[in-house]
């Protein structure tokens, strides 16, 4: 075996200059939501470490996870897969098939036991039957891998919570992955996709910090999924301000007026859809005049219907009726501070019930 | 004597496919079997569900052709309702449509197909000068000095050297099957990855249109996405001005790259003319102008070829209970409590999960009896090839212009006939041509949304039947689409404003089907039938070939259609 290049060594050798280099590290220091002062310690990390062996297992899934991976602008789908990480096993990039990919995965668990990470998407369904990928079980091949890997993780709503396979009523008794992982820590990326500078960024967090980031309590970096997206929605002011689209394509619409009474489900969903926005920042569904269906909270598929508000949060006993909210502008600030209130009361009891269930 | 051979994941698709395929001592492959290896049910998951709703989890079926469910799902719910659409959101689901097709499409010729023709390891030895002269003759691309693949090539060299070759490990390097010379095979490589940073470009037609990508937002009755070229918060200048620039690059990248590509490694392989298959081709047509309901209109027509014959192109009716039905004779499925049964029609379509398959682990299924979690759909009982040939093949077969002198140009190139179409490599080539006329109808499309918007027309959505109230109290419809893969098919049933019943009948389906009742069997598995297999431990013309239908198991096998209260009846293996 050859001596293994650092990230840093393989980026000079590819013809990337130092300069070049330390401009990636910038970026990736704020794809992390880190300060500028931090990117020397992304220089650092990126000269010493190794290329870290990725295995990318699909469960019950749409491939729309891995999708989204391919394309991050920042860093750049090519430099995380040739200068970061070496992707080892993917039933979609692979060039390997059959015998021949199943024993790159074999031979990753056992030469860098404890070492390398396991990205999975997709629910794990209670029969074996049901999943099958090389004439195994996928659940006992995920299990196997997921023991011996220095973390997991957890990419989409599938993987995290279960998703759509098991919205209601879970033809398949699908589960999400944490149910089947005891001692290997797991990062919960969610969403369906989740974004994908998210998700490229997590990995560069662990690569260029050597840990995982720091989690909130559901188990998501708190880089990414710390807020609301109601809390810097661009159509925000308007909400404030009592104004509301009735209808799409009414004049509200066209002004940029809230979605709240369409059914924007933002003031319950924690991700960083308003702050980064998706597919190198070009949009987010609010800015694009649609509501958001919640898609990185648990549980989203049955909280609906899509484009009616409810007018009781879920999880909570407070009710507000969407057609007063925000009538004058002093009552719309007291009913925007009762909507946070209850979003963030539910989000606790969520956050409690996951805890529970640990 | 024959010997059983099994390529199980087939990687660089969508899902989890798996094929085992008899091959006879002369190494020619005598019979194969396609299975879909898991199952997830989405469509009892909508059943209940405000039918306003489904198009999002249905668009789940699938996140590489993403979009395209969602479409056959609202034009389904507008069937059904009879709601018409402003021509504007008929115009913005064509221009998303059309940047799916061309985002699936070189995604599968760069990243899921090439490395079937292309040896990686190989532009190691190519000479970055004369890599230069090939390209430079066959295309006006500006990245095509000698110093550009040389840079290159020492990433492929880096790579190989680190010992950690990622994606491209245990790939079969060195493989006879492989044609190219080196020079090439190093062309292909800098297009692989041009071709990855060009994809997430062009996704972001769909990101202003419909808010993200993968998994963009559609609404029955039209677009969400409002028209206001003096709002701030209204698709203005700016942004029709990027999505513009968007499809011109696309114009000039399928142009300049993908198609010379295709070309010249085509080249090298139009003597390898196996992988050809059924000869029946299916499309449900797509791509009107303005009205999706003038099929007349259609750029991408409707037909049906059988037996190869391109004289007579049969039309297809999706409400006619007799022509598309579903048989599951060899499928892990029961109807009414019955593991075998005659065909159904989608609008009485039924999916009980009956895993009779073996446990886990296995080395072969038992191909005897059911072995697939996809289902055997037929027209009038004939299995069908769907997708980029079935399209072309029609197209051409009716005389249309446009296609006859694209396909006629390349097979003067090519020197070859047009049978030869019917192969592995036809498949490929059929996918590349439609790509030049779609990214063409894309301009179009958005040059009329243009002209409309310059006329005053900034309508993207009919509200008139939003509400539940307005709706009939049962109603039918059916939503289809042509999606990258063929022809798509969506059929509702609507009662009291719920989802009473949802069918989809999707393009892996038809393709990857297992043989039916009548021993008729599928696209792929007709399509590996005698083809030889130099190296049975590296079976690359097995991959070659299923490569050329860019599969999407999610999409074939999403199907479930478990009644609550049945639940208790599944037995598993």
């Amino acid at each position: 075996m050859k001596k293994q290049k650092t990230i840093y060594e393989s980026a000079l050798d590819q013809g990337i200059s130092r300069r070049d280099f330390l401009k990636m590290c910038t970026a990736l220091a704020a794809t992390m939501g880190l300060d500028f002062s931090q990117t020397d310690n992304v220089v650092e990390a990126m000269e010493t470490k190794k290329r870290v062996p990725v295995l990318w297992l699909q469960l019950q899934d749409c491939t729309g996870c891995s999708e989204s991976f391919i394309r991050s602008t920042h860093p750049k789908i090519e430099s995380v897969i040739f200068d970061m990480i070496s992707l080892e096993y993917t039933e979609v990039l692979s060039a390997a098939s059959g015998v021949q990919v199943e024993s790159n995965l074999e031979t990753v668990i056992k030469k860098y036991k404890g070492e390398y990470i396991l990205a999975v998407e997709g629910s794990v369904p209670d029969n074996a039957g049901y999943l099958m990928v090389g004439g195994k079980s996928a659940k006992d091949t995920f299990i196997r891998a997921a023991e011996n890997a220095k973390a997991v993780i957890s990419y989409g709503s599938c993987a995290s919570w279960g998703g759509i396979p098991a919205a209601y009523p879970n033809p398949t008794k699908a589960k999400p992955i944490t149910k089947l992982v005891k001692n290997t820590p797991v990062i919960l990326v969610p969403g369906c996709p989740p974004i994908a500078e998210v998700m490229t960024g997590v990995i560069a967090h662990i690569i260029t910090f050597g840990e995982i980031p720091e989690l909130d309590v559901a188990g998501r970096p708190k880089a990414f999924y710390r807020h609301r997206i109601h809390d810097k929605c661009n159509r925000r002011a308007y909400f404030d301000a009592g104004l509301f689209v009735e209808s799409f394509d009414d004049e509200g619409a066209k002004q940029g007026y809230c979605l709240y009474k369409v059914g924007c489900k933002g003031p319950t969903t924690y991700n960083s859809c308003a702050e980064m926005r998706w597919n190198g920042g070009t949009s987010y569904p609010i800015q694009s005049g649609n509501p958001c269906i919640g898609c990185s909270e648990s549980n989203f598929w049955d909280n609906g219907p899509f484009f009616t508000r409810r007018a009781k949060v879920p999880g909570t006993q407070i009710t507000i009726n969407p057609d007063k909210v925000g009538v004058a502008v002093l009552g719309a600030t007291a009913a925007g501070v009762a909507i946070h209130g209850a979003a963030t009361v539910a989000k606790k009891k969520h956050d409690e019930k996951i805890r529970g269930e640990e | 004597m024959t010997e059983r051979i099994v390529v199980d994941p087939v990687t660089r698709i969508e899902g989890h496919l798996r094929v085992e395929a008899d091959i006879d001592d002369r190494g020619v492959i005598k019979d194969a079997f396609s299975s879909g290896t898991a199952v997830r049910g989405i469509e009892v998951i909508v059943k209940e569900r405000d039918p306003r709703d489904v198009w999002a989890f249905v668009q789940r079926i699938c996140g590489v052709c993403t979009s395209t469910h969602a479409l056959a799902s609202i034009r389904s719910v507008e069937d059904a309702l009879d709601i018409k659409i402003p021509e504007n959101a008929h115009l913005i689901r064509n221009i998303m449509n059309a940047a799916v097709f061309l985002h699936d499409h070189v995604v599968h010729f760069y990243h899921l197909h090439a490395l079937d023709w292309v040896d990686v390891v190989s532009a190691l030895d190519a000479d970055p000068k004369e890599t230069s002269k090939i390209a430079q003759s066959i295309s006006d691309w500006s990245n095509s000095s000698p110093g550009y693949f040389k840079e290159v090539q020492n990433k492929v060299k880096k790579l190989v050297d680190s010992g950690q070759l990622g994606i491209f490990a245990n790939g079969y390097w060195g493989h006879e099957a492989y044609k190219l010379p080196a020079e090439v095979n190093l062309m292909a490589v800098a297009h692989y990855l041009e071709a990855l940073d060009w994809q997430k470009e062009i996704v972001k037609v769909q990101t202003i249109l419909g808010g993200k990508n993968p998994h963009p937002h559609y609404v029955v009755g039209g677009m969400a996405t409002p028209l206001d070229i003096n709002s701030d918060n209204g698709i203005h200048a700016e942004r029709l001005g990027h999505i513009s620039q968007l499809i011109d690059q696309a114009n000039t990248f399928i142009n300049q790259v993908y198609i010379p590509d295709l070309l010249a490694i085509g080249s090298y392989y139009k003597d390898w003319t196996y992988g050809g298959g059924l000869n029946n081709y299916l499309s449900y047509g797509d791509f009107a102008p303005k009205d999706h309901y003038d099929i007349d209109s259609y750029r991408m027509p409707r037909g049906v070829i059988l037996n190869g014959d391109l004289s007579k192109v049969h039309d297809i009716d999706l409400k006619d209970p007799t022509q598309v039905q579903e048989f599951i004779d060899h499928s892990w499925y029961e109807y009414k409590g019955k593991t075998q049964d005659g065909g159904l029609h989608p609008f009485d379509g039924e999916t009980n999960l009956h895993y009779t398959g073996p446990e886990a682990p296995y080395k072969h299924l038992d191909t005897d009896q059911a072995y697939s979690w996809i289902k055997s759909p037929r027209y009038k009982g004939q299995p069908m090839e769907t997708g980029p040939l079935a399209r072309i093949m029609i197209s051409y077969a009716l005389g249309r212009k446009d296609v006859k002198t694209l396909v006629d140009d390349t097979l003067a190139k090519l020197k070859i006939p047009l049978s030869a179409l019917q192969s592995a490599l036809g498949r490929t080539i059929a996918r590349g041509l439609e790509s030049v006329l779609i990214a063409k109808w894309m301009r179009e499309d958005m040059d009329q949304l243009l002209a409309n918007i310059k006329n005053g027309n900034q309508v993207t959505f009919n509200a008139s039947k939003w509400e539940p109230e307005t709706w009939k109290k049962s109603a039918k419809g059916v939503g289809w689409i042509e999606a990258p893969r063929g022809a798509l098919g969506h059929w509702i049933v609507i009662e009291d404003g719920k989802t009473k019943d949802y069918q989809a009948v999707v393009p892996t389906t038809w393709n990857a089907s297992p043989r039916d009742k009548k021993g008729n069997i599928g696209a792929y598995e007709a399509s590996l039938k005698g083809t030889p297999v130099a190296d049975k431990k590296q079976p690359l013309e097995i991959i070659r070939i299923i490569h050329s239908f860019d599969p999407c198991l999610a999409c074939a096998v999403h199907l479930t259609d478990l009644e609550s209260d049945t639940q208790t009846e599944i037995r598993i293996g």
